[in-house]
């Protein structure tokens, strides 16, 4: 890894860990459970625990969303990639499962197959963050398992995501 | 076996016919609930006259009901009503063709069903030009068992048809489809094929998780279909006869989709992404050996094949937007084919490779477009839309099947080629996507 991304990632973990542990968080755009409780600050030693995964406003937060057949990452979700990225790091054994989904326009096997880009862009955005390859897996539903059934905007808007399943703490 | 309950009524411009029923033993499936929408002027005026039963138990099918049907579904016939049929020959020389043309009858089927004894009957019929009085089919069919009589009609409603049009009928076939019932984690996946009129369903493969794509092998012996029972897409090819089954592409990472067979079905067309990307290969199924075809950054699948296998369709979204492209079998240079429409994806290739059925999506509406590769790559849209997919060709293609969204439920469509007349097959509970027509059968 040569300097200046070591130096962009420190950045980055820094913004990720300050937001983190901000009073204030401000309501996802089209989050459908805005954090509810105030964020904890890590313990003592800065790492994040597993208990965190309850209680931590930002590790809460386990659904990214995406714009219509589109796969980059909002500006809005960078705070939420950069507190997973760092318990990914503070927690080499733990594993994530990125779920990508899609709403229901366009056929299903092509939405196999944004799903799974929407999944590699998380992946690749925690990885930036600090996030190790080892740790991350990425699995495509496309259009198979939505959260939301109604032929509108705002429910494809929910459908139009990924999840952030951990399967280790 | 409950018999299906049955209602029809009819008038020349709408038919309606709706069958509700459930099939009872392990492998039978949820019945669909059909519908036929719209009608067709220039369709050929025939009257098939109920068929004359001589002696034996009263039979579970009513032969002529089925004929009938078939025809109305294929757009080309406007099949007289029961309830208009006043006078009921059993053979040739007891037709008054004076009643016929006075109904404006061009062409007329009688025939008669004999009892052959063990449970098997044999059916005679004969088709007759109304107009000319003259004798077009007068055959005998083999014997066969009682509960095989829908086969039977079909086969029927299938030479009457190529005598009329000139094109083999294909009636005498059947179609796959997936079905979802339930909700959430309570979801119930099935693989069901069931005759090409939706009868007789029966359940090839049931999963937890779901099911997509089935593909039927050239001879109809099989199905390929994906399957994320193992918490990831896998694609297994399935003998629908002994239910024994093969993975044939399940690689850890990334997705194993789209199966699509070649036309001598030594092959398969699949789109995985374990290299990274989703990328188009060609599966020999004897080595196992696979074949990249693609090699670039953007979305490739759906594959299918141009019926003299030197060709493959598939969806791309290299150009931004998902289009249909054509790439040769073997790998090199794939060309855009689609330029109509803000996108396309998912094409069908008719039997003669002329005309390429494809989604094309404008705005939130998705319909299904055919493109008359003879006629300039003319595109024609078949369905009103919003959420149309999945279109297949019937192996004559006189016919289209393909799959709908109505409010909450998956609805499959049976769509003249020329748009004119639609059947809506609707599951009573749960949805019903993914329609793929099988080929011929065999006797």
């Amino acid at each position: 890894m040569n300097k200046t991304v070591r130096v962009a990632l420190v950045a980055l973990l820094c913004i990720g860990a300050a937001a983190c542990s901000k009073k204030e968080v401000k309501p996802q755009p089209t989050a459908p459970e805005p954090a509810a409780q105030a964020p904890q600050a890590p313990v003592s030693n800065g790492k994040y625990t597993p208990a965190d995964l309850d209680t931590d406003a930002c590790l809460r937060q386990r659904v990214v969303y995406f714009d219509f057949d589109k796969s980059e990452i909002k500006p809005e979700f960078q705070k939420i990639i950069a507190c997973h990225a760092k318990y990914l790091q503070d927690r080499p054994t733990s594993h994530i499962r990125l779920e990508g989904n899609t709403d229901e326009r366009g056929t299903r096997e092509y939405n196999l197959g944004l799903g799974e880009r929407r999944g590699k862009a998380v992946s690749s955005a925690l990885q930036a963050a600090g996030g190790s390859a080892s740790q991350l897996d990425v699995v495509s539903y496309g259009k198979e398992k939505p959260v939301c059934r109604e032929h509108n905007e705002d429910c494809w808007s929910k459908n139009r995501r990924v999840e952030i399943v951990y399967t280790a703490q | 076996m409950i018999k299906p309950m049955r209602k029809f009524s009819s008038n020349l411009a709408v038919i309606v016919l709706l069958l509700a029923g459930w099939f009872a033993g392990p492998a039978a499936a949820q019945s669909l609930n059909v519908d036929i929408v719209g009608g067709v002027k220039t369709a050929t005026p025939i009257v098939v006259v109920p068929f004359a039963q001589q002696g034996g138990t009263p039979l579970p099918t009513d032969i002529a009901d089925v004929i009938r049907n078939d025809f109305n579904r294929s757009g080309k016939f406007r099949s007289l009503a029961r309830s208009d049929i006043v006078e009921f020959p059993a053979q040739g020389s007891d037709i008054k063709f004076a009643t016929w043309r006075l109904l404006k009858q061009d062409y007329i089927v009688v025939g008669r069903i004999k009892d052959s004894g063990n449970g098997m009957v044999q059916v005679e019929y004969e088709l007759w030009d109304v107009n000319k009085q003259q004798s077009l089919l007068h055959q005998e069919m083999p014997p066969a068992p009682v509960g095989d009589l829908r086969n039977v009609a079909h086969q029927i409603a299938d030479i009457i048809y190529q005598k009329i049009t000139g094109v083999r009928g294909a009636f005498w076939t059947r179609i796959a489809y997936i079905t979802s019932v339930g909700l959430g984690n309570h979801t119930t996946y099935s693989l069901v094929v069931a005759d090409s009129d939706g009868y007789n369903p029966q359940v090839v493969a049931r999963s937890r998780e779901s099911l997509l794509t089935p593909r039927w092998s050239p001879d109809g012996k099989k199905i390929a279909y994906v399957s994320f029972e193992s918490g990831n897409s896998a694609i297994y090819v399935q003998d629908i006869t002994t239910g024994s089954r093969q993975l044939v592409e399940a690689h850890a990472k990334g997705i194993n989709g789209s199966p699509a067979w070649s036309p001598d079905g030594t092959k398969l067309a699949v789109a995985l992404s374990y290299v990274g990307n989703l990328e188009l290969y060609v599966l020999d199924l004897a080595t196992h050996k696979e074949t990249r075809l693609t090699h670039n950054l953007a979305i490739d699948t759906e594959p299918v094949w141009a019926p003299d296998g030197n060709s493959i369709y598939f969806t791309s979204d290299r150009s931004g937007q998902a289009q249909i492209y054509q790439i040769p079998a073997t790998g090199g240079e794939a060309q855009r084919i689609s330029f109509q429409g803000q996108t396309n994806l998912e094409a069908a290739v008719s039997y003669d490779g002329k005309q390429i059925a494809m989604v094309q999506g404008n705005g939130n509406v998705y319909r299904i477009a055919v493109m008359d590769r003879s006629l300039g790559d003319q595109v024609r849209f078949l369905s009103p839309g919003p959420l149309d997919e999945s279109p297949s060709f019937a192996p004559n293609a006189s016919m289209l099947l393909y799959a709908a969204t109505e409010g909450a439920h998956g609805v499959l469509y049976a769509v003249s080629a020329d748009g004119m007349v639609r059947q809506r097959l609707v599951l009573s509970d749960g949805d019903v996507r993914e329609p793929s027509w099988g080929p011929y059968r065999q006797q």
